[in-house]
């Protein structure tokens, strides 16, 4: 895990070069690279960017709407532990709906194999080991699935860079990332707009497995946490097969909380609430 | 209130005082963090499609549950957890009962890599994996006036702690009081024939009640297969219904039976095994030391005859040791034919060695040789709207039970739950023959805060 001392030195040594770098601060290419090798490129600086946030919890509220406009909301809170070499671990306890208040979902992610989840029950006070095969599946209801909500890990994609086009005042690197293991996901590729300045991801399209324009998702409100990390404040997912969508806020974002390995343990989701 | 009763809310009352000063004495100095309310209120209703085998059992009932949480955290991260229970039901008095579900101080902390845990107070543990019945899960007393399939349990005081490390989870139990099972009261169903007594409760131990039960368990992780190991040795959670005349026996009717408790040990083994879509699942116990009647019934019956005591005629109860097994899985198949629904398939086999000796353990099956067949249809809609249904069936008896249960959100605080037990068929043979009238529909209407 890098002080941020650490990263402004080597942002510092790092200058002289960044200035003919057209692009992403990253290290001259020898030969011409491929779109394929773009993608990664893009993909792997935008993960390493968000190294040594060590841990954050925050809010999320959820606004589910029909094709009538019809409106239903949910509540939960998230805490996400960074672990060194693999996938991080995160905790989500639900506040709203009620009646699944105090429910919890424990998810150990990894970068190769098959994630491992634990999902709490508080009626029963149940631990219960689910499959986390599930990625395409609904949560809760929503337009938002499993793998839309889980952090993207590198190695779980291929990826072919497309072109850039401008995004608001900035200007968008647009590339397409394609799921490794295509039984798990629901989708046939991603296309995702990231901005060359922060790579904020500021909107992305999913296709099915049809290849059809299923969903597209945009996303806003970025404001950094400890001068170095990006995180969104609204999500917008629009299902265009069926005219739902879902409005995702985040809020209360706290970083290097005294959040501990513990706490992400099955006793640590049993006494979750 | 009878006796026992009134003993029983006074052994929780100071339970619950006790782990409530401990919790104010740790937490004298410290300010609250923060603090929530929430809760069930449940409007509910059950009807028998046929008459009981007692003409003072009723057909149908109302009634409510309150059942609201009340939690306290200070800034170090100890809490308190308050969950008391009601139930009023219209027609049987044993029925309306209140519990305390839950009443305990929690704190925890750094214990070189690991980290300990305290619980201490009133709480309910769940142990295992598998569905159709929860064999190694002995902790707590089942809350048997609420359900009869077992799922719904009594609070029970206890001193857990827990280790924690990379090694895995170690726990231990300290449990100083015992929870009697409370069956239905005259106006009730599924009591099938007798009533149990409530006045009258015997023990194998001299310390009754109050004898120190213990229990350990360990459990880990190693990737997609989670394990435990447990083991329990104190008093049985389990009545042996023992029946003395003249409150039972003759042509009295009904049946008055007095329930003994023995001092058990039991052994139990649970694992799952998650790979992809499927969940493997198995369950297995060791217990000795209970007593059981079937079997024995040359013995008993000479004993009633010679118009022996109590002691006598348990003294014809066969002490037993056994093995019992769940084996089985679950497969989900994810967004079928392209929707959002996930269909999820169970089935699992029940095994007990004692076999026509086996004791029922979730009514109306004993699970000595029985089949479990289950489907799960998840819509994964905006109401959570989820069907279940479930099959039992005894491999070699002619008894059969089948259920189904809806739920569905109704509003944003509203919930429905419809559930319908039916009872295909139940072999003569079987001790819960008695209940073959008790196939029943029930319906809640919830409103959680």
């Amino acid at each position: 895990m890098r002080t941020i001392h650490a990263y402004l030195v080597r942002l510092l040594l790092l200058a002289p070069c960044l200035v003919p770098l057209s692009w992403l601060g990253m290290p001259p290419i020898a030969h011409p690279a491929t779109p394929e090798e773009i993608g990664l490129k893009i993909a792997t600086e935008s993960r390493a960017r968000d190294d040594g946030f060590g841990n954050f919890m925050a809010k999320q509220a959820m606004v589910l709407r029909n094709k009538q406009g019809q409106e239903s909301r949910r509540q939960l809170r998230v805490k996400v532990l960074e672990v060194a070499g693999d996938g991080d671990k995160s905790l989500m306890v639900f506040d709203e709906p009620r009646d699944v208040k105090g429910t919890a979902l424990l998810t150990h992610a990894h970068k190769q194999e098959a994630d491992d989840q634990w999902l709490y029950l508080p009626a029963l006070k149940r631990v219960k080991r689910i499959s986390s095969s599930n990625k395409s599946g609904s949560f809760m209801g929503s337009e938002f699935s499993y793998e839309d909500l889980s952090p993207p890990e590198v190695e779980k994609f291929t990826y072919r860079y497309l072109r850039d086009e401008p995004c608001g005042d900035l200007t968008c690197t647009v590339s397409e990332r394609f799921p490794v293991d295509k039984k798990a996901s629901g989708y046939s590729r991603q296309v995702v707009w990231q901005d060359k300045d922060a790579l904020r991801t500021w909107k992305v399209e999913y296709y099915d497995r049809k290849d059809a324009h299923l969903k597209t998702l945009t996303i806003g409100k970025y404001q950094q946490y400890l001068d170095k990390y990006w995180r969104a404040g609204e999500m917008n997912m629009v299902n265009h097969l069926t005219g739902k969508s879902t409005v995702l806020t985040w809020s209360d974002y706290q970083f290097r909380t005294k959040l501990k390995e513990r706490d992400f343990s099955k006793t640590g989701l049993k006494r979750a609430r | 209130m009878s006796r026992r009763g009134a003993r029983s809310l006074l052994a929780l009352t100071a339970t619950w005082l006790i782990a409530s000063c401990v919790a104010v004495d740790v937490h004298a100095e410290i300010e609250l963090a923060a603090w929530d309310l929430s809760g069930l209120v449940s409007l509910e209703g059950r009807a028998f499609p046929q008459t009981g085998i007692d003409a003072s059992q009723r057909s149908y009932t109302t009634g409510f549950v309150v059942e609201p949480k009340l939690y306290l955290e200070e800034a170090e991260g100890s809490s308190f957890t308050l969950v008391p229970f009601f139930r009023y039901d219209s027609v049987d008095s044993v029925r309306t009962h209140w519990d305390l579900r839950e009443a305990y101080a929690l704190l925890y902390g750094e214990l070189g890599e690991g980290e300990w845990e305290v619980r201490l107070g009133v709480d309910r543990v769940f142990w295992g994996v598998a569905e159709s019945q929860h064999l190694v899960d002995i902790i707590n007393q089942i809350d048997f006036l609420e359900h009869p399939n077992g799922e719904v349990k009594l609070g029970q005081p206890m001193v857990h702690l827990t280790w924690t490390g990379d090694w895995g989870v170690l726990e231990f139990f300290g449990l100083p009081y015992h929870r009697p099972r409370i069956y239905p009261g005259r106006g009730g169903r599924l009591r099938f024939a007798g009533l149990v007594d409530r006045e009258r409760v015997e023990y194998e131990s001299g310390a009754e009640e109050w004898h120190p039960d213990f229990a350990a368990r360990y459990s880990r992780s190693f990737g997609p297969l989670d394990v435990g190991m447990s083991v329990f040795d104190g008093t049985s959670r389990e009545a042996t219904l023992v029946c003395v005349p003249p409150a039972c026996g003759g042509s009295v009717f009904p049946y008055v039976f007095i329930p003994y408790y023995s001092q058990i040990r039991q052994f139990g083994l649970d694992a799952q095994l998650t790979l992809d879509s499927w969940l493997l699942k198995f369950e297995a116990i060791h217990r000795s030391g209970e007593r059981n009647p079937l079997g024995r019934e040359e013995g008993i019956r000479t004993a009633l005859i010679q118009g022996r005591g109590f002691e006598g005629i348990l003294g014809q109860y066969r002490e037993e040791e056994y093995v019992a097994a769940v084996v089985g899985g679950e497969y989900t198949f994810y967004s079928v034919f392209s929707s959002t629904s996930d269909v999820g398939l169970l089935a699992e086999w029940n095994y007990d060695e004692r076999g026509r000796r086996a004791l029922p353990r979730r009514q109306p099956m004993t699970l000595d040789n029985d089949f479990f067949i289950g489907a799960r249809l998840a819509f994964n809609d905006v109401d959570s709207t989820e069907i279940t249904a479930a099959f039992l069936t005894d491999a070699s008896r002619e008894t059969r039970n089948l259920g189904f249960e809806f739920d569905r959100r109704l509003f944003d605080q509203w919930s429905l739950h419809v559930e319908a037990n039916l009872i295909l068929s139940i072999d003569p043979l079987d001790v819960q023959y008695v209940g073959r009238r008790d196939g029943f529909y029930e319906f809640h209407l919830e409103y959680n805060f």
